[in-house]
């Protein structure tokens, strides 16, 4: 597929370099408009708005690397403090309770991944399906009321409670999964099987394994950022909008050069695309945009950002580039015109 | 018209594989009418024939694709039956398909070593990265495939080094005996296809492994293959040693065969009025 998207300055893929770019003007921007932003009490606002939305983007970066989709995540991050809490209710000490409540994401996820792959449905299918099963049990079990995390003290403030705890379970998180993804024979395995599936099939690789496992994963980070929000936050609530959370970290995924047709992605794109949109967020609030029309202004964004993600893509992919963007940065990028060529020939051998 | 096939003596010992009297029919199409053909250790054997002669039909039965009517398969003396892709692989067959053998996100030296990583770490299978590179630059210098960098995606090689690399691949992750290609330099270029053709004569020369080719240009044929066969209507209706047979002796054998199979099924067509025969 893509020529030149791969080009690497170090560890940094092109697309990440353009979009740190991005959220550095942006903390500009917002620096100049308001001397609120760029101050110690706002970074810990900040924080907290880029969290979530990156664990969103991180967990769903091996599933769109795979060409799928997992909608049930926001629910699953709604589900498990509850599911602790239940627990707990049921008599199990908090601990063994929150290991459990993790334990059941991950089945939810597995469950998940094995009606897509053995049934052969699509992800997109799969998820919805679960997305609202996965409400109804929320709204009944809650009764519709929303709850206070259980537990307290030291776990309650290593796990979300402290300012800094969730921030700190983030990049933690990024690094493993980004030493699974870039430096473990599964991460090789995820990008061979959502790159070319039959490929993948025939070197033998269990693609089938790889997506069950993804989904797994998933769902754990799903359930474990839903246990740390509840502690952040200090309430649960069942009618959060967990959809709503997911999406923003696949457009933060996106937005940091994930490929929604699979085949590419990287943990450190999505975690400065969380940046970029959690800057955002947290930029409206302090330079006080009415927020009826913050909402607006995000969707705008999120929009403009996929453009010019979808331009660099161009630039790289076909070669040509249709925009002035795409035009503006195809000059260093070389060998085009071959990477053009070995695209019309492989959808000739498909058809064949 | 298999007495061109028989007039060359069947040395069994060399045979890495052998067809006989291999038919098969997908409704009332008949694709293949009893194909006779061998193939010798280390050898390259091209076969030609119009579209929808049967030559795809023969591959995919070496694959395992398609399981014949009737026939029977030797491979080194020992009858064999072919059930799948996963079988025929088993036995040390391979097809190499030029653009699905590669995962091109992944550099050259990722897809040489797919589901065969270099790894350490016990359990967390890390990748180690270095060792494959240095192993993926032996293995295409010693098949002298030119890639500016074993880094590089293969999105970014040319066709001709994606189908060395898929032919390197190949025969690195397995035991193979026999590789088939089908039509490898097609939509080639002429120095792509030198380096194929160099790629796989090199191949021959320095192991154990047999190829069958595919393709429909003589003069890239004459260039690869040590001897070729000819299938017309489902049969084998030629086969000869390239080195006792120039290429317009070749032409001509074939104007010739394509001229009885003509006054075979239409008596009445002009071009057997005085003809050779």
């Amino acid at each position: 597929m893509t020529a030149s998207a791969f080009r690497r300055f170090g560890e940094l893929h092109l697309q990440e370099l353009v979009i740190s770019v991005v959220a550095l003007a942006l903390i500009l921007f917002f620096t100049v408009q308001s001397p609120n932003f760029f101050t110690g009490d706002n970074a810990a606002a900040l924080a907290s708005f880029i969290a979530p939305i990156a664990f969103f983007a991180l967990a769903e970066v091996p599933i769109l690397i795979l060409g799928e989709i997992d909608l049930s995540v926001g629910e699953v991050y709604v589900l498990s403090p509850f599911l602790v809490e239940h627990l707990n209710n049921a008599g199990i000490p908090v601990p063994f309770a929150i290991v459990l409540a993790m334990v059941i994401c991950a089945v939810v996820g597995w469950v998940n991944g094995l009606i897509t792959v053995k049934l052969h449905m699509p992800s997109f299918i799969t998820t919805l399906g679960m997305t609202f099963a996965l409400e109804g049990i929320i709204l009944i079990s809650s009764n519709g009321a929303p709850a206070n995390p259980v537990g307290s003290g030291t776990l309650a403030l290593v796990l979300g409670g402290a300012t800094w705890a969730e921030a700190y379970w983030a990049i933690a998180t990024m690094a493993i999964l980004f030493v699974m993804l870039r430096r473990t024979s599964f991460g090789l395995h995820i990008v061979a099987a959502g790159g070319n599936a039959q490929s993948a099939r025939e070197s033998g690789i269990k693609v089938d394994f790889v997506k069950i496992w993804c989904f797994v994963l998933c769902a754990f980070v799903g359930g474990l950022i839903g246990i740390l929000d509840g502690y952040h936050i200090g309430s649960i609530d069942p009618s959060t909008p967990g959809l709503t959370f997911m999406f923003y970290g696949v457009a933060a995924a996106v937005i940091g050069g994930t490929a929604l047709t699979g085949g590419r992605g990287t943990m450190i794109g999505a975690a400065i695309g969380a940046v970029v949109l959690g800057i955002l967020e947290d930029g409206f609030h302090v330079i006080g945009v009415n927020s009826f029309a913050y909402d607006l202004i995000l969707g705008i964004a999120i929009l403009i950002a996929m453009f010019l993600n979808v331009q660099i893509e161009r630039a790289t992919v076909r070669g040509a580039g249709h925009g002035s963007f795409a035009r503006m940065l195809s000059f260093p990028l070389s060998r085009r015109t071959e990477g053009r060529r070995t695209e019309g020939r492989r959808k000739e051998s498909v058809r064949r | 018209m298999t007495s061109e096939a028989e007039t060359h003596g069947r040395d069994d010992a060399e045979d890495v594989l052998r067809i006989e009297d291999i038919s098969m029919s997908f409704g009332a199409v008949t694709a293949l009418r009893g194909v006779d053909l061998h193939l010798r250790r280390g050898e390259i054997l091209g076969l030609v024939g119009d579209n929808g002669a049967g030559k795809s039909t023969l591959v995919k039965i070496l694959t395992g694709f398609h399981r014949p009517d009737s026939g029977r398969v030797y491979l080194d003396g020992e009858e064999v039956r072919l059930r799948s892709v996963q079988d025929a692989r088993a036995h040390g067959i391979e097809t190499v398909f030029q653009d699905l053998a590669l995962v091109d996100e992944l550099s050259v030296f990722h897809n040489l070593f797919l589901n065969r990583e270099h790894t350490g770490g016990g359990w967390f299978r890390f990748l180690r990265n270095s060792s494959m590179r240095t192993a993926a630059r032996r293995l295409l210098d010693e098949m002298a495939v030119d890639v500016p960098s074993v880094d590089v995606p293969v999105a970014k090689l040319s066709g001709g080094q994606r189908q060395a690399i898929a032919v390197a691949r190949a025969i690195q992750q397995r035991d193979i005996k026999i590789l088939l290609l089908d039509e490898p330099l097609a939509a080639m270029g002429a120095k792509e296809t030198a380096l194929i053709i160099q790629v796989i004569k090199g191949l021959c020369r320095n192991t154990d492994i047999s190829v069958i080719v595919i393709d429909h240009n003589y003069a890239h044929l004459f260039d690869l293959c040590d001897r070729i066969n000819v299938i017309q209507q489902g049969r084998v209706t030629l086969d000869r040693d390239l080195s006792e047979i120039s290429m317009e002796e070749l032409i001509e054998l074939m104007v010739q065969s394509r001229r009885r199979e003509l006054s075979e099924y239409l008596p009445d067509t002009p071009t057997t009025r005085g003809g050779p025969r």
